[in-house]
């Protein structure tokens, strides 16, 4: 315990000298470092338009209001194009992440040397890259569409969903697997007896967690002309009506609830 | 799971027909995606001889915004999500300051990051600005919704004791709730910076600062080897930053 002296007084103290001391110059250092990038940001910035931002702002919103519901007519086969480029995105996804996790796991996987690292990569690279990076790729290879929407959302969602599986296949119980192996199965058989049923809960909850992210996520990609929502939204932009744009919003608004609620309940009734 | 065999069908065939009815709508062109076989091949070969040189310093500027617009927004997101993950624990926080809290938290929740990053790019023009100001407010709603749980969460004996010593608010959230939910709190912020980084890689397609733009502009023109070669920077960020975050948050377990 750290005391010290004050006028023949033993004053308690949370922590020593030294140890204040390099908390002190940790916290300076990230200070620091926040100086140095907010200097570029700041140079960056046009300020001007930052001090006029309220002004716009009040703008915007006088625009905005009152939203334009009759524009709702237009908006009902962009939001089933876009429910549908999530789901149709996750199961497209599932079916290719369930090997990649089988690959990676330290458990499972056949080699540690050569797959599993080849495994890990392809998950790595998914997650890194955003679903609408994956979208602009694909809208210059394959197109513009919904398509393209549905492969970029498979394709980000492999790594999501194989990092998770993988980890829960790792923390399986052994002795289960042990037991299965003792009556002479099949690596095959190993799996689908002794893996299978114990990642199972996690598997579904994993599926209809992404899938709650993937609707979040597929709202947007029209933006780059990979269909659903956000091509309606965009092209609203562009001609500044702002009063339609306020109506998409709260359409996605209601959409992202409503597919946080699904997740949970489903979620709630697995676990 | 579910208890009732007709229950099981019907959830079963209405599954199937969803899937008819969604596939039959995807409108696939495919001599379209067969004259596309031979760009994605091109990008896939690319990756084997990304282009780093003819447009290095497009992609230079690029990567240091992302990164110094990374570390500026989880820097203040952070400083946010802290008096608001406090006001949205339901165990220290009085109803109005609570609903008020978590109401901030669901807003920032539920819009995407591009969305917000539009709608403040319309607000403060272009530039890394608005992608620092979007990516602290995405930054609340993950850091501040953990945070609270975490507080709800965490051990009410330690508070009762400290609060019985007399201590003030401050000298509570000091000495009861920071000790138990730093470790947690630091871990996720290192998770959290991750993922601003991530993100701040697309900010630049709505032009709100970052790789994005030079990203955008390379895949317009077809540049696929400069394209590559911004991806394979992006992973190998990415890849650094998850093992120094595992690391870390190793070291305070």
């Amino acid at each position: 315990m750290a005391v010290s002296e004050k006028g023949g007084l033993k004053v308690w103290q949370r922590r020593d000298r030294n140890k204040q001391l390099s908390i002190w110059f940790r916290y300076f250092c990230g200070v620091a470092l926040f100086m140095f990038c907010w200097k570029y940001i700041s140079d960056e910035t046009n300020w001007f338009f930052v001090y006029d931002a309220p002004r716009i702002v009040g703008d915007i919103s006088s625009r905005m209001w009152p939203p334009k519901f009759a524009y709702m007519d237009e908006l009902w086969i962009p939001i089933w194009d876009t429910i549908n480029i999530a789901t149709l995105g996750t199961l497209a996804a599932l079916v290719l992440a369930v090997p990649v996790a089988f690959l990676a796991a330290n458990n499972t996987t056949p080699s540690k040397i050569l797959v599993r690292p080849i495994a890990l990569l392809i998950i790595v690279s998914s997650r890194s890259i955003n679903s609408l990076i994956w979208a602009l790729l694909l809208v210059s290879i394959i197109g513009p569409g919904i398509f393209a929407g549905t492969i970029a959302i498979a394709l980000r969602s492999i790594g999501f969903i194989a990092k998770l599986l993988y980890e829960a296949i790792e923390e399986i119980d052994q002795s289960q697997v042990e037991a299965i192996s003792a009556t002479g199965a099949s690596r095959l058989q190993v799996m689908a007896y002794g893996i299978v049923p114990q990642i199972l809960p996690a598997f579904a909850g994993i599926t209809v967690f992404r899938w709650d992210v993937n609707i979040r996520e597929s709202t947007v990609l029209g933006l780059v002309g990979a269909g659903g929502i956000g091509l309606q939204l965009s092209s609203s932009l562009n001609v500044l009506a702002w009063a339609q744009v306020l109506v998409i919003l709260i359409v996605i608004f209601f959409a992202v609830v409503f597919s946080e609620w699904i997740s949970a309940k489903v979620r709630h009734s697995i676990i | 799971m579910i208890e009732s065999a007709r229950m099981r069908w019907f959830l079963g065939v209405g599954a199937a027909i969803y899937l008819a009815a969604a596939i039959g709508t995807l409108e696939v062109n495919w001599s379209r995606v067969y004259e596309g076989l031979d760009r994605g091949a091109a990008f896939v070969m690319a990756f084997t001889s990304p282009d780093f040189a003819s447009r290095w310093s497009d992609i230079e500027h690029g990567i240091i915004e992302s990164l110094f617009m990374t570390v500026t927004s989880t820097a203040i997101g952070i400083l946010l999500s802290i008096p608001i993950g406090l006001g949205a624990a339901r165990n220290i926080a009085p109803v109005p300051v609570y609903i008020v809290c978590r109401g901030i938290i669901a807003l920032s929740r539920a819009l995407q990051e591009i969305i917000i990053a539009i709608l403040f790019v319309a607000i403060f023009g272009f530039g890394p600005f608005a992608g620092v100001v979007t990516l602290s407010f995405a930054t609340i709603g993950f850091l501040a919704k953990l945070l609270a749980e975490d507080i709800e969460d965490s051990s009410p004996v330690q508070l009762e004791a400290v609060r019985a010593t007399g201590a003030k608010w401050g000298q509570l959230m000091n000495y009861s709730i920071q000790p138990q939910v730093m470790p947690r709190l630091i871990g996720l912020s290192m998770y959290r910076l991750d993922i601003n980084f991530r993100e701040s890689t697309v900010l630049g397609l709505v032009g709100a600062g970052g790789i994005g733009a030079t990203l955008n502009t390379s895949f317009d023109r077809y540049e696929f080897d400069t394209a590559a070669a911004i991806l394979i920077i992006i992973i190998a960020f990415v890849m650094i930053a998850e093992y120094t975050s595992g690391i870390i948050r190793a070291r305070l377990q």
